[in-house]
């Protein structure tokens, strides 16, 4: 396959940013997109021209490092991260459109790479149960029923990736925030700091410079993990409970 | 160009050792084993709560070893200062392993104990791992189920509220816990959230995309890093009372691996080079079931869980140049050579045996797929006994997972697999309390050697790590912080500044040669070198081969580097380039350390030593031993050995026919 690119290029995060085309020729179709990637970087570089920066790092759709905005759709046309991207979706002769993650709470560091930081610091305002090491009591002695296990389990997988706010017109974090908040709040474990978790994580989501949320659902869209919009509105229920 | 033209940066040649002292002392506690890490706990020195603040530990990576360590050092109350070269701890490798986490728990009545646990992992080891290590490992693996339970982690749980477990990798009971086919992500989640907690207490000082690229050892004790910021590229000392290493496994220098993309050897390394000992290099662990690579750009591998085989058949046409379909290849004319050689455990054979014969049928040119380095796994009989709807539960995802990438659909065809370096068992060789040969250097996790021998079993890697991070190394790291100097190291004493030099002026020097090679093209022909002559199988002319090849290369390396862009900003080429330096140097090692193993042992095929009936001959009598390696400046390395006793099991021979 030959294709078309036009690449975000950025210097750094206080440069100004532009589309930049380039030529690619010889793209297998069993190649994933980061592996297409390579190949242009591998040109450049024997050009002497900067390769383009990106994140990635596992290349199994596992650690949520890889992201970038392909033809306007968060991680591209189909509903997985851009690593398990394959250029088999694409046709010779495509144009296709590379950007960063877009939101302002997601500075570029160069080219595709952004800076999520901002996500970490959400975990840290609660997103955690609070068990010290060596205080833990024996695991059978609290049962979990399995319906909130699997439950919980279904938005443990979140991979942190950003898609959702990259997708959301807002720039929201919320399906982000209340995945963790729905993962820790169903398990028995996590019913002591049930209440202020919500209200804290919500604090520091909104202190970070996220956008509200307006139920467009782009977000649920865009979740490689298939994470559903229902955990919004259980973050929701949640943040109404714990009151202030 | 000329690639043998000497190269004055070589400090020294692989191609011969010397022989140092024997290890005299592990540190493990003698007396009954089930009570040397009870004794060694209450024989270990305490730091006082009020004197914890002022003592700084460093910790370098993120994962479960890394994540776990330094979550619980800050709850003790010490000031962690840590480090990933990820933009988030949660993202460190670890968070990728699919299968599950073993514990001792005898949740299913059926015999499980301690002592079953560490049976199995000494006998699966193929008896190169020590004793103590083990037994202590399996011991806390009881505790860490519990820890994680109360984090959070949501494991697969019984409709009773009880949690479920699965039987794994070939051992009679079932004490495997799991969260789907995504267990190490559960678990690093709790870890990173637990971490996650210390930071923004301000317990602690987080580094993200800063990468560790020397070890500050002053007055003969390690008392910090050189790193270096990855966005600006400034190149920064950081000091403590104590550095401990949880940086991973190495496999990545065979280029394609299992493992993720810039999992590295360089902290490790350079702590080597710093007089920390390097043990069992050669040690690798090949997984049976991985996804074939399609072609040259291929960047990485794809494991699939090694459960597969417990309905899928494995087989090759049975002639050689074979290339029909499989579904015009009649059953007559297809070969399930495991199930043939290895009648009474087919294609339940362990990891080492299952690779070792795809190599075989491969090598004879009955290979399936692109370059014929391929098997089939075939579903074709399962789905025929249990229906498409059973083997849709239960392996569902893995064959939606392998029709993403391969585009295939393994309902209707075969699937296709070839062994992939996954797991590396050798590392820096740490005493029973998890410290290097330089006092204050700590190595937990993947990047130690110590328990696991010459072959991990399946569900051990995340046991060992969260084992280490959460329990054994905040007791013994107390130990060591309480009798250390604690007197502040000046940030302009000579060690630091001429650290930070050498750090730098390497940096330059790959940015200078302005050549034009890409560093991926000198990683690809540096894996497959090794792949081909270090891998499965070796024998003496090949290592041979590899010992005088791989100077040549280095020295090419940098006369023909291409890496654009400066040292000041983000450059992953550089980043890149760095580490395959110490890639070289490692490889090096790890056929030297082949070459001198004349035994088969573990995931290690030695094709000299081979019983009658082509199976791994161990000789215990003159390999019982762990090689521990010491660099030399200048000369060839050191081999110093520590002496394996079993006391407890007691060597047999592996055999599955």
């Amino acid at each position: 396959m030959n294709l078309t690119l036009r690449i975000w290029r950025q210097a750094g995060p206080d440069a100004s940013g532009a589309l930049t085309t380039y030529q690619v020729t010889g793209i297998s179709p069993d190649m994933s997109f980061l592996e297409m990637l390579d190949t242009l970087n591998e040109e450049l570089i024997l050009r002497g021209e900067q390769p383009v920066a990106f994140d990635h790092d596992c290349r199994e759709g596992i650690c949520g490092a890889c992201g970038m905005v392909i033809n306007g759709q968060a991680h591209g046309p189909e509903r997985t991260t851009t690593c398990q991207l394959h250029m088999r979706h694409f046709q010779d002769g495509d144009v296709i459109d590379v950007e960063p993650w877009r939101s302002g709470a997601f500075p570029v560091v160069k080219d595709l790479v952004v800076d999520r930081s901002a996500f970490d610091r959400i975990i840290g305002a609660g997103g955690y149960i609070s068990a010290p090491t060596g205080s833990a009591p024996e695991a059978h002695a609290t049962p979990v029923p399995k319906e909130a296990a699997d439950l919980a389990f279904e938005h443990a997988e979140c991979i942190g990736c950003g898609a959702c706010v990259a997708a959301c017109p807002n720039g929201s974090a919320m399906l982000f925030t209340s995945a963790k908040v729905v993962h820790l709040n169903v398990l028995p474990q996590g019913a002591p700091e049930r209440r202020s978790r919500a209200r804290a994580l919500v604090g520091a989501m909104d202190a970070e410079g996220f956008g509200g949320c307006t139920n467009t659902g782009e977000c649920a869209t865009a979740c490689p993990k298939g994470i559903g919009l229902n955990a919004i509105a259980t973050l929701n229920r949640e943040f109404l409970l714990g009151g202030r | 160009m000329n690639s043998e033209a000497p190269f004055d940066e070589v400090p020294f040649k692989y191609s011969d050792f010397t022989v140092g002292a024997p290890i005299a002392d592990t540190k493990a506690p003698t007396g009954p084993i089930a009570e040397r890490w009870d004794r060694r706990r209450f024989e270990a020195k305490l730091v006082n709560p009020a004197n914890r603040r002022g003592r700084t530990v460093i910790v370098v990576g993120t994962g479960l070893a890394g994540g776990a360590a330094g979550a619980t050092l800050a709850e003790q109350g010490y000031h962690v200062v840590q480090f990933c070269f990820q933009d988030s701890p949660r993202r460190a490798h670890s968070i990728a392993a699919q299968g599950g986490i073993n514990a001792a728990k005898n949740y299913r009545n059926d015999g499980d104990s301690v002592r079953r646990l560490f049976y199995d992992t000494v006998k699966g080891g193929d008896f190169r791992a020590r004793e103590s290590n083990v037994h202590r490992l399996a011991e806390v693996s009881v505790q860490i189920i519990d820890q994680c339970v109360a984090q959070g982690v949501p494991f697969a749980r019984e409709y009773g509220g009880l949690l479920d477990t699965r039987s794994f990798g070939g051992v009679q009971v079932s004490r495997t816990f799991y969260a789907r086919g995504q267990t190490g992500q559960q678990l690093l989640l709790g870890a990173y959230q637990a971490l996650s907690r210390q930071i923004a207490a301000g317990n602690v000082e987080l580094h993200p995309r800063t990468e560790m690229l020397d070890l500050l050892v002053i007055d003969g004790r390690a008392r910090g890093i050189v790193a270096r910021d990855l966005v600006t590229g400034a190149v920064s000392a950081y000091l403590a009372d104590a550095v401990v290493l949880a940086t991973g496994g190495y496999g990545n220098v065979f280029h394609l691996s299992t493992n993720a993309k810039n999992s590295n050897a360089t902290a490790i390394w350079r702590a080597h080079r710093r007089g920390a000992y390097f043990a069992n290099p050669c040690f690798t662990q090949i997984h049976p079931t991985c996804i074939p690579r399609s072609g040259e750009h291929q960047a990485k591998l794809t494991l699939m869980s090694e459960s597969l085989r417990n309905d899928g058949r494995i087989w090759v046409p049975k002639t050689v140049g074979d290339t029909r379909s499989p579904e015009l290849i009649p059953e007559q004319e297809r070969d399930y050579y495991l199930e043939r050689i290895y009648p009474a455990f087919g294609n339940l054979v362990p990891r080492d045996i299952a690779s070792r014969a795809a190599k075989n049928v491969c090598d004879e040119g009955r290979g399936v797929g692109p370059g014929g380095q391929g098997v089939y796994l075939d579903f074709a009989d399962a789905i025929a006994r249990m229906g498409r709807a059973a083997v849709e539960a239960k392996y569902g995802n893995l064959f939606e997972m392998y029709q993403r990438i391969t585009a295939e659909d393994p309902y209707q065809v075969p699937m296709r697999i070839y062994p992939a370096i996954h797991y590396t068992m050798g590392g820096l060789w740490v005493d029973y309390d998890l410290q290097t040969t330089v006092p204050g250097l700590f190595a937990i996790g993947e990047a130690n050697f110590s328990d696991h021998g010459a072959n991990r079993l399946g569900a051990s890697a995340l046991m060992q790590g969260l084992g280490d991070g959460y329990f054994v190394l905040p007791a013994t790291l107390a130990d060591y912080l309480a009798q250390a100097p604690t007197a502040p190291v000046p940030t302009d004493h000579p060690e630091v500044t001429s650290a930070i030099v050498e750090v730098t002026d390497r940096l330059k020097r790959l940015l200078a040669v302005d050549g034009d090679r890409t560093p991926e093209s000198f990683h690809r022909e540096l894996g497959e070198l090794l792949w081909d002559e270090c891998g499965m199988a070796r024998d003496e002319a090949g290592l041979r081969r590899a010992l005088a090849r791989i100077p040549q290369l280095r020295a090419e390396f940098w006369q023909r580097l291409a890496v654009p862009g400066t040292g000041e900003e983000l450059n992953q080429t550089l980043e890149k380039a760095n580490r395959l330096v110490d890639y070289f140097e490692l490889a090096e090692l790890m056929c030297l350390d082949a070459l001198h193993r004349t035994e088969s042992c573990g995931g290690h095929f030695r094709t000299e030593s081979q019983t009658p009936g082509g199976e791994a001959a161990r000789k215990d009598e003159e390999f019982g031993y762990v090689a521990a390696w010491e660099f030399t400046d200048g000369g060839a390395p050191v081999l110093h050995r520590e002496e394996l006793t079993f006391t407890e099991v007691h060597p047999t021979q592996r055999s599955y026919a």
